[in-house]
């Protein structure tokens, strides 16, 4: 329990185009230990897949990594040799994309995917790569006799099991999610959420699940990091975080979601729109949108404080706002 | 219930009866995107209209705003024939308009906020030219809080939730009573969403305004309606009050539906009812009940005999045979099993 799996420190990444230079993360420092599951939480561009992209030294063309150090397992992922890191990627660290549909090769069969894997990381024949991905195909719940039908034969929520079945094929430590169920409608959504609750249970694998919606973290994580502006405003244990968030952030977006049960009162919205990352507010990057911004505030960027034994916050108020 | 005799005796703003819209798709015959669908609207009300993808809320939006011929049925608005020979155009249109999903697509790139605002109201000739207009679409944009500044740029330079809010503004500058919201938070983050939501309520309280509010966000809908319609293939198999349908769901897809939604709550364990297989393709649809085959109470009967929307309890509508057992039963249906996901294949 106690083993670092994953460990990210101070990570700093820039995007440079001919046009404009974003930053995309400022500072992002997180750990996932072995047998967790940690939600990664955040609207669009506070930089979830960046941070996950990183870790698997996967960054796209014109994403420079300015500062910072990934650990995998000790290891430190930007010195490993490229054959380490093809034994990483796939392997050990394995991720499911959102899109299903782009995230397959049109041209090859399901089966053959599959097993591209085994044969890569496990060096298992064409015949035993078969055998073993119609039985993966079984446990993510499609008969084992499509092995050789095509992506396009499948409805997106099958697709999106396929790519379960090849994340999980090589039995990972470490499961990275990347919005696995966004593009998917409620009842299918369902029925992934349920497989990944079953597969967590199988297999003790760690899970980073990336999404915005606060609802598949409380229902698959026991841990949460929001992210807000490529940096960590808030983390925690899902229980201390959804029960009593302390950043004004979390607050607003938990405010901001309509609600399934209880009354139906006003939504609170936050103030303003989400911080452009080609111009990063000074200081704290939340605090325009900041109902109990002070002049600290604006001008130096908090540090991570403990407010409870599993709870962390990055607010100079640590969460105290009375009075 | 005081208020809801009151709805009874209120004349329907809108009312849509027994519509129909089929697609024909060459050589393969005709997919039924909409199938007999009967409600009525009252003024000053959000009907919520949530379904999945592919159940056909976008197409009841569409042919309401005469965005496609029906196939078959009719629609009164304030009584009067919306499809006669002799309809007023131009005061249909000034009386419904829409807001759609994607604040991207919807407005004219090469347009100002100006232009794109101003459209309407020179087509139906409401405002001149001049001094005129420009007081009409400064108090337009104080209505919905946009600022001023804004209306000399172009739609690219706006984020998502200010373009929806542009959206919002040409919806209204005809002073509609009825307007089709399209899934008109569904692009948006959650903290844009909760100002757009807003918003739209604020406005409804202002002006009466009648919302068909169409989204597949279960909680987006319960939050911003007065009564809920769950369609599902082209049909309606529920209709009740929010609170009635969402304390009483009789409808097993419904029930099922609700059960999916992973919700943010610390403690319940909620006894999720997992549908097994795809919203099956309607093209061409078999007799009998459209649910069945993903149905976790179906009986043989059900493949055989179709179901009617019938009132279970006052104002509340269900297309089930079985909806009086459904909720004893959903206590202790199980999740499916792995083995009964790949039979449905």
């Amino acid at each position: 329990m106690e083993e670092k799996l994953l460990e990210i420190k101070n990570l700093r990444v820039r995007f440079v185009t001919e046009r404009a230079t974003a930053d995309a993360l400022n500072g992002v420092n997180l750990t996932i230990r072995k047998g967790e599951s940690l939600g990664l939480v955040g609207e669009s561009g506070a930089g979830k897949t960046t941070t996950a992209l990183a870790s698997l030294k996967l960054l796209p063309r014109g994403g420079q990594m300015l500062d910072g150090e990934i650990y995998f397992k000790g290891k430190d992922v930007m010195r490993m040799s490229k054959r380490e890191l093809l034994d990483m990627r796939g392997h050990r660290i394995s991720m499911i994309f959102q899109n299903p549909l782009t995230s397959l090769n049109p041209v090859f069969t399901v089966g053959e995917q599959i097993g591209m894997v085994l044969r890569q990381h496990k060096g298992l024949n064409k015949k035993q790569a078969d055998e073993e991905a119609m039985r993966l195909l079984e446990t993510v719940g499609i008969a084992g006799y499509r092995l050789n039908d095509y992506p396009n034969q499948f409805s997106g929520g099958m697709r999106q099991r396929v790519g379960i079945a090849a994340g999980i094929a090589c039995n990972p430590e470490l499961l990275i999610a990347d919005e696995p169920t966004t593009a998917l409608d409620v009842t299918i959504q369902a029925q992934i959420l349920e497989l990944m609750k079953r597969l967590q249970k199988e297999y003790s694998t760690s899970l980073l699940m990336i999404t915005h919606n606060l609802g598949i973290i409380s229902e698959l994580c026991e841990k949460v990091a929001v992210m807000y502006a490529g940096r960590i405003i808030e983390y925690g244990t899902v229980r201390e975080v959804f029960s009593d968030p302390r950043h004004p952030y979390t607050r607003g977006l938990l405010g901001a979601l309509p609600k399934l049960e209880g009354d139906r009162d006003r939504l609170t919205a936050i103030p303003g729109t989400v911080a452009n990352a080609q111009h990063l507010p000074e200081g704290c990057r939340f605090h325009p949108r900041c109902e109990h911004c002070t002049e600290e505030c604006k001008k130096q960027q908090p540090e991570m404080v403990q407010v409870k034994e599993e709870h962390f916050v990055e607010c100079f108020r640590g969460g105290k706002f009375d009075g | 219930m005081a208020e809801k005799m009151e709805n009874k005796s209120r004349k329907p703003l809108l009312e849509v009866r027994h519509l129909k819209k089929y697609f024909t798709i060459p050589r393969k015959g005709q997919l039924h995107a909409v199938d007999d669908v009967s409600f009525q609207v009252y003024p000053g009300e959000t009907l919520g209209l949530v379904g999945e993808s592919g159940c056909g809320k976008s197409t009841v939006g569409n042919v309401i705003m005469k965005l496609h011929k029906r196939t078959e049925g009719e629609m009164y608005l304030e009584g009067r024939d919306v499809f006669a020979s002799d309809a007023d155009k131009d005061a249909f249109c000034r009386k419904v308009q829409i807001i759609f999903l994607d604040p991207y697509s919807s407005l004219n790139p090469r347009k100002t906020i100006k232009d794109i605002l101003s459209e309407p109201l020179l087509v139906q000739k409401i405002v001149k030219k001049g001094p005129e207009l420009d007081k009409f679409l400064e108090e337009l944009c104080e209505t919905v809080g946009l600022s001023q500044d804004l209306l000399n740029h172009y739609p690219h330079e706006l984020d998502g939730g200010m373009r929806q809010v542009v959206g919002i503004a040409r919806a209204l500058s005809l002073n509609p009573s009825f307007i089709v919201c399209d899934e008109p938070v569904s692009a948006l983050d959650v903290s844009v969403q909760a100002k757009i939501i807003n918003l739209l309520m604020d406005l409804q309280k202002e002006r009466n305004l009648s919302y068909l509010f169409i989204s597949h966000d279960l909680s987006v809908v319960r939050h911003i309606s007065n009564r809920i319609a769950v369609m599902y293939l082209g049909q309606i198999v529920e209709m009740a009050d929010t609170d009635m349908i969402f304390q009483n769901a009789m409808h097993p897809y419904t029930i099922a539906l609700m059960s999916a939604v992973p919700k943010v709550s610390v403690d319940k364990k909620v006894n999720r009812i997992v549908l097994a297989g795809d919203v099956p393709s309607p093209m061409n649809p078999k007799p009998g009940c459209r649910f069945a085959p993903r149905c976790w109470m179906a009986c043989p009967e059900c493949s055989n005999k179709t179901p009617e929307l019938t009132e279970m309890e006052p104002g509340h509508f269900v297309s089930c045979m079985y909806a009086r057992e459904s909720r004893e039963r959903a206590k202790t249906a199980a999740t499916v099993s792995v083995e009964k996901m790949m039979e449905s294949q």
